[in-house]
């Protein structure tokens, strides 16, 4: 066990984070007195059973929630005080990697991965064109860059929801189930670039998933059941 | 096109995009715009007829002022008015000539069967300086008796029938009075008559027999013109009608200058007339239709691409650029939708004059005032539609 990791270089700070869903008698708490702390550049994963509120904390991490009751500190600023503008401009240095790939149906592979950058401004076209195409190169789909995603496999489009996560040069990734649909190959290479960027450019990755196949991978494994966690596992 | 829009939009055109990808949802869209656009140049077209055809009754006349009842609204409509007010103008030094107009109306059997109703100008040979130079001419031949100016531009009368009885200068039969054809003048049908003749004051008198030369139904005016230009000319006539009214202190009777009067005319056909409000009305349906299309065509797409609009959310993009993409999906379908939609309303203009004699065209400034407000309405639509946005939750993508 390694409750609450101790570090100057901390992504990632929640403390007595209390959630729940409904209102008066249908009120249901999902999550209990959630105290943690992740660590800039590591690769940690989230399991447990369903419904044991893992995508809940992911996704109040994350700042897609209202924090109801306790703290969130996402790259030293606490989420709970932030206003629009600052909700907007903390999500702008996330990524996210959906286990539905969220894929906008008329843009093409590259002009998906375009969104992940234009979010931060217009820029140089021609040079996000270029970085776009480098990352779609990256995992695999080079000859790809023109498909919409209705003429890719479920995998391709999975690769391409990552290279969009991933263009921008987020701070933190937070992904559910993001090898789901991925054979064990490439589901291993998605992760291994994950574990990649974190000692390379410092990317810290949250991942939620059930695959077995990639926990040897991750730096930190953290196990929840009902709201709460129960195990909390160093695993690098 | 796409290559077009990221230049102009500086992004990639998502809005585009979409509307290109749901190729049938698109020209459902368009389709509802172009009608929707069809809808509102047929009843401008028709209101701008309208207002051609009113100010036609006018044209052939060259008069500074013009004495009304106080009753008539329009040219053919009201009391007469007594000729004293005509002799009392004159009193005044700034008026320098006034004549009567007589107008009467009455139903003409065409020789080709067809019957017309028949706007009857009555012109005293004293008024002839009151007509344009183009009828002036033709009107100084009405001296002789029972003779008439023919509308060669009246309803029902076919270029064959036209050609027959005015080259064997036919009579026609106009109230159990026989007539002969002379000539013919171009003004062409409105609302309130199919055609117009023009007589002289005495032939009037054999048409209307109940009408009165003491009491004609309009006084036209003319003043000493001077050196002025021509605004200054208008604000001075518009002065001196004031000022001829406070002399006339007649209560019967309504003094206007000539614009004034047409302009008054339009505005109580426009507004006060069922055939104007009807007409204008119809400009609301139509403009109702498309912002409702469009709405639903907007709003289904919007409620189809919450997902992905939730993903962008989750990414960080601001609730503007979400509006924009909107409003470029507004302003492309109002723009594709408008080209298909004028030129069908052209197609409709050239039936409806061909069939019915209106003058109905299609006005350069009409099509940038439908362009423009198809543009605001589709945008009303879009900014509508955006309310469906607040239901992309990032938060439920997971």
């Amino acid at each position: 066990m390694n409750q609450g990791i101790q570090s100057s270089e901390t992504a990632i700070k929640v403390q007595h984070l209390d959630h729940f869903f409904g209102l008066d008698e249908a009120k249901k708490q999902a999550l209990y007195d959630i105290n943690l702390e992740v660590k800039r550049g590591s690769l940690t994963i989230l399991m447990g059973p369903s419904g044991s509120g893992k995508t809940t904390l992911l996704t109040l991490m994350a700042s897609l929630r209202t924090i109801q009751h306790g703290s969130v500190q996402l790259l030293g600023k606490p989420l709970e005080t932030l206003n629009e503008t600052e909700q907007i401009n903390i999500r702008r240095q996330l990524g996210f990697i959906f286990q539905a790939h969220n894929l906008h149906q008329s843009l093409s592979a590259k002009e998906n991965v375009l969104m992940g950058l234009q979010v931060h401004g217009k820029g140089d076209r021609q040079q996000q064109d270029a970085a776009a195409q480098h990352i779609l190169s990256l995992v695999g789909l080079a000859d790809r860059i023109d498909y919409l995603p209705g003429n890719l496999s479920g995998g391709q489009k999975q690769r391409v929801a990552v290279a969009r996560a991933l263009v921008g040069n987020p701070k933190i990734v937070f992904a559910d189930e993001p090898t789901a649909a991925l054979d064990k190959d490439s589901g291993q290479q998605v992760v291994a670039m994950l574990k990649h960027l974190g000692k390379a450019r410092q990317t810290t990755s949250l991942m939620v998933t059930h695959d077995n196949r990639i926990l040897d991978m991750a730096d930190r494994i953290i196990t929840m059941e009902d709201g709460r966690i129960v195990a909390d596992e160093d695993a690098s | 096109m796409s290559g077009l829009l990221t230049k102009l939009l500086g992004r990639i055109p998502i809005g585009w995009l979409q509307l290109s990808y749901s190729r049938m949802r698109m020209l459902a869209a368009v389709f509802g715009v172009a009608f929707a656009n069809v809808l509102v140049f047929v009843q401008l077209g028709i209101i701008g007829a309208f207002n051609t055809s009113i100010q036609m009754s006018y044209q052939p006349l060259v008069a500074d002022i013009i004495i009304s009842a106080s009753d008539a609204n329009t040219l053919s409509d009201g009391s007469s008015v007594t000729r004293r007010y005509m002799y009392q103008s004159l009193s005044l030094p700034e008026i320098s000539s006034a004549a009567p107009l007589y107008i009467g109306l009455l139903n003409w059997n065409l020789p080709n069967g067809n019957a017309a109703s028949i706007q009857v100008y009555g012109v005293p040979p004293e008024s002839l300086a009151f007509f344009k130079p183009e009828y002036e001419a033709k009107l100084k031949a009405l001296n002789l008796q029972n003779t008439l100016l023919l509308d060669a531009k009246t309803r029902g009368l076919d270029s064959g029938t036209l050609k027959r009885i005015t080259d064997q200068q036919q009579r026609i039969e106009l109230n159990n009075v026989a007539l002969a054809i002379i000539d013919t003048v171009t003004i062409g049908g409105g609302f309130g008559a199919d055609g117009n003749i023009f007589v002289s004051d005495q032939t009037f008198f054999r048409l209307f027999p109940k009408q009165q030369a003491g009491t004609p139904s309009h006084i036209l005016l003319s003043v000493n013109h001077g050196d002025s230009n021509q605004q200054h000319l208008d604000k001075n006539i518009q002065a001196i009608a004031k000022q001829l009214e406070q002399h006339l202190q007649a209560p019967d009777a309504q003094v206007h200058a000539l614009k004034e009067r047409i302009s008054n005319d339009v505005t109580y056909q426009m507004t006060k007339r069922p055939v104007g409000v009807i007409f204008g009305f119809g400009v609301f349906i139509g403009i109702l239709v498309g912002v409702v299309i469009v709405y639903q065509v907007l709003s289904t797409d919007v409620a189809d691409h919450l997902k992905e609009y939730a993903t962008f959310k989750s990414m960080g993009y601001e609730n503007s650029f979400f509006y924009g993409v909107i409003t470029e999906q507004a302003i492309l379908l109002a723009c594709i939708g408008f080209v298909p939609g004028s030129i069908l309303a052209m197609l409709i203009y050239a039936a409806m004059t061909l069939a019915t004699g209106l003058p109905v065209s299609m006005e350069v400034s009409r099509l940038f005032i439908v362009l423009f407000g198809t543009i605001i309405a589709c945008m009303i639509s879009g900014f509508i539609a955006t309310r469906r946005l607040k239901s992309a939750d990032p938060a439920e993508l997971f």
